[in-house]
């Protein structure tokens, strides 16, 4: 471990041969990228706030603010990926430039220890801390600072109460801004001190457009219907389609991307198997059944990317009756939660497919 | 000497006997070092493990492959001390948090923190990142997960993070929303058979054909199975015949004669006997979920067409209950006397239904 941190400077071991890493096909890797090699979420993460896709109404928001406007506490809420996290830092570092970005946001996250004593201590310190008022390009700067709380939906919620008071005793100086997935995590008598703002899953069209912009500068070979297709594999989330685009790039090594890649890199189930699966349900055999499942499984398909898939052809098929679609559409429900409760995933599929067997064969 | 299964382990992705298509892909994928997080998932024995040692090997060299074995402790801001073991090369580090239990979002915070802030690799020939290497996260607490959400964004360029899992859906989303999921798809019976007599051959031995089919569908696609299961018909008889018997493991013997016990007889007396074997697989480190798997392929066997559904339900039940509760046994006691109470029943209504 010391020696892993240190890195091989420190250390006697050889570092690999050029000719060796060569000799294992890593090829020129070396001097091709000095410059840092950061993954495209990343390299493309919006740097200013007009860069921030689809969630026109918090934009004008953050944008009144960067013209002198008051900034009132913030919730931000909504899937991963939406671009959260990215539309406070980028407003933050539009605020108060890049020296004072230190100085003025103090960004906690569930990789931090937020338990309650922390966050008063931390807040307080970093509140009572006065600060130069002036940016060094001239620009004015807010009269605030600015506590990011992302990722607050996993303080407990002691935690989060503890933080109601610090939010009323640093209201002078300080503006916080809480991210987080799921609103209904965080308790009431927070989220009645902010403005709230959901972020919505980005439209396909904005998705697409990004992900052309993209291809464009890094001379991705993509076709747009399979740009569209994957758009619609990642679901709302650009974090996903960029992630995508970008394995896809690098694993076709330059090749065009083709929708087999994008299936196999999205972990969606291909059709055959879905349909195999349902016919299985409707032979009436459970060793069939058994069969198929245990098959399913050992592809390694995650049983909550089926459970989505089966939801969509369920609802869509005509040859059942709405009594039989609720039936199967309340087991889904039943083990989408327990798979999250942490469920084995063998054993809800094929509960899961005893009750389809159930209503597959009723009517025939 | 070791074990077959590795002493043969391919070291370099494009000795990977199959998925070979995804093996070069994946050698694509890490040439530009801008590669994003990597969560791999598959079942048991597919080779996940094989397969990430020689991607890594790909990054760094054979350099990965000199480990050492080191005991940590890491003190929690509760100054609670955790005691975790890692296994580390010059360029990678490898964790199991689960191993912490209770206190894996420590072992997060603190450790690949500690990593991703400390200096970077330097020497020309290197890559600028580490990898952190992150066994069984499908194990991890909700909190842990959390804790992982914005480490991976705000260290990515020092650090790239290789997850590892048998079970997708346990991951929460804003995780998988941050990695490139691979799958790794259990090996064919066919890719099995190839592997068993690759191995054999350089063994010096002579396996038939039949022989190497019967032990790759008995393994259930687990290639590892495969191979301790060859190693042991060697060392119960050599030269291989075809239609030897494959040695079983104690432990299936004993779970499939438990699930016998309880088809044969519905007491409260043999539901005691059935509790004590339960407890005895248990302390045998025998994980639940996996005696309730077995349990139910034995016991479907065994039951008629139309209680075969409702046995299914019950075990998924109850397993998803011992998942949620703090003790095994009571969930899997629970679902034996239900089966028995229902197979009772069933088995009563049949007979009325005859001799009236
Ligand atoms: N609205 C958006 N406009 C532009 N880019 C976006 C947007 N949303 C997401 N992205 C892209 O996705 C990446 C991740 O976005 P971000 O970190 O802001 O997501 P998040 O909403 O905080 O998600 P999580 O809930 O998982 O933390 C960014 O680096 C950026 O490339
Ligand atoms: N491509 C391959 N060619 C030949 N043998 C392989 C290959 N991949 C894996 N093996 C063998 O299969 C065994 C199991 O592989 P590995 O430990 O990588 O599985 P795993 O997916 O990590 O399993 P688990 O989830 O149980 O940890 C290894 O002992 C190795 O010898
Ligand atoms: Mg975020
Ligand atoms: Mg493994």
């Amino acid at each position: 471990m010391q020696a892993f941190l240190k890195g091989p400077a420190a250390i006697s071991t050889r570092p690999p041969a050029a000719k060796e890493r060569a000799a294992a096909g890593a090829g020129s890797s070396g001097d091709a990228k000095r410059l840092k090699p950061v993954p495209w979420v990343e390299k493309y993460r919006p740097k200013c706030v007009d860069e921030i896709a689809f969630q026109d109404e918090v934009v004008a928001v953050m944008k009144k603010s960067l013209e002198g406007a008051d900034l009132p506490n913030l919730l931000f809420y909504g899937p991963p990926g939406t671009g959260k996290t990215s539309t406070i830092l980028a407003a933050a570092r539009e605020l108060y430039g890049p020296e004072l970005f230190r100085q003025r946001v103090l960004e906690l996250n569930a990789s931090d220890e937020r338990g309650i004593q922390v966050i008063r201590e931390k807040v307080k310190a970093f509140a009572q801390l006065t600060v130069s008022g002036n940016r060094s390009d001239g620009k004015v700067c807010p009269p605030f600072k600015i506590v990011i709380l992302d990722e607050a939906d996993s303080m407990t919620s002691a935690a989060q109460a503890a933080l109601r008071r610090t939010m009323e005793k640093e209201s002078k100086t300080t503006r916080f801004c809480l991210i987080c997935n799921y609103i209904s995590r965080i308790i009431e008598p927070l989220t009645s001190r902010c403005s709230k703002f959901r972020f919505k899953p980005l439209s396909d069209k904005i998705q697409e457009q990004r992900l052309l912009d993209i291809s464009e500068k890094e001379n991705v070979k993509i076709s747009s219907e399979a740009i569209s297709y994957l758009v619609q594999v990642s679901e709302g989330d650009l974090r996903k389609a960029i992630t995508f685009l970008q394995s896809a790039t690098r694993l076709t090594g330059g090749k065009e991307i083709t929708e087999k890649v994008v299936t196999e890199i999205a972990g969606v189930v291909p059709k055959e198997a879905i349909h195999g699966l349902l016919a299985a349900c409707r032979s009436g055999s459970f060793e069939k059944l058994e069969t198929v499942t245990k098959n399913l499984i050992n592809e390694g398909y995650a049983a909550s990317q089926l459970v989505n898939q089966l939801h969509d052809v369920i609802v869509e098929s005509e040859d059942l009756s709405d009594k039989q679609k609720s039936t199967i559409a309340e087991k889904l429900a039943d083990v989408d939660k327990c798979l999250a409760d942490g469920a084995d995933e063998y054993l809800q599929l094929i509960s899961l497919c005893a009750i389809m067997m159930q209503q597959l064969t009723q009517n025939s | 000497m070791s074990l077959w299964a590795d002493k043969y382990r391919p070291v370099a992705l494009a000795r990977l006997d199959f998925h070979r298509d995804q093996a070069a892909q994946l050698r694509n994928l890490v040439q530009c070092g801008d590669f994003p997080h990597l969560l791999v998932y598959g079942p048991s024995g597919a080779g996940k493990k094989t397969r990430i040692m020689c991607l890594l090997r790909e990054l760094y060299g054979a350099g990965v492959e000199k480990l050492r074995i080191e005991h940590q402790t890491i003190t929690a801001p509760s100054k609670k001390k955790i005691e975790i073991s890692t296994i580390a090369s010059n360029y990678h580090l490898e964790v199991n948090p689960s191993d912490a239990g209770n206190s894996d979002r420590v072992v997060i915070q603190e450790l690949l923190k500690t990593v991703a802030q400390s200096q970077q690799l330097e020497t020309s020939t290197q890559r600028d990142f580490k990898v952190v290497l992150l066994t069984e996260v499908d194990k991890l607490t909700k909190d842990a997960q959390h804790a992982l959400r914005r480490t991976m964004e705000k260290y990515m360029a020092t650090c790239r993070l290789i997850l590892c899992c048998n079970s997708m859906s346990k991951i929460i989303a804003p995780i998988q929303s941050r990695c490139l999921a691979v799958r790794v798809p259990a090996p064919s019976i066919e890719d099995i058979c190839h592997v068993l007599s690759s191995v054999c051959k350089k063994e010096g031995l002579t396996l038939p054909q039949d022989l190497a089919r019967q032990l790759a569908e008995k393994s259930g696609r687990n290639l590892r199975k495969a191979l301790l299961m060859c190693e042991a018909c060697r060392v119960q008889q050599y030269p291989f015949t075809s239609d030897q018997d494959i040695p079983e493991t104690d432990w299936e013997v004993y779970l499939r004669e438990t699930a016998n016990a309880i088809v044969s007889q519905q007491t409260p007396q043999r539901l005691l006997e059935v509790r004590g074997r339960l407890y005895e697989l248990l302390t045998h480190c025998i994980p639940p979920e996996i005696i309730m798997k077995g349990l139910l392929t034995e016991l479907l066997n065994n039951c008629d067409g139309q209680l075969k559904g409702e046995v299914a339900q019950m075990a998924a039940f109850y397993e998803h209950r011992l998942q949620l509760g703090s003790k095994a046994i009571y969930h899997l006691e629970a679902f034996v006397a239900k089966f028995m109470a229902l197979y009772k029943k069933f088995m009563e209504d049949g007979l009325e239904d005859m001799t009236f």
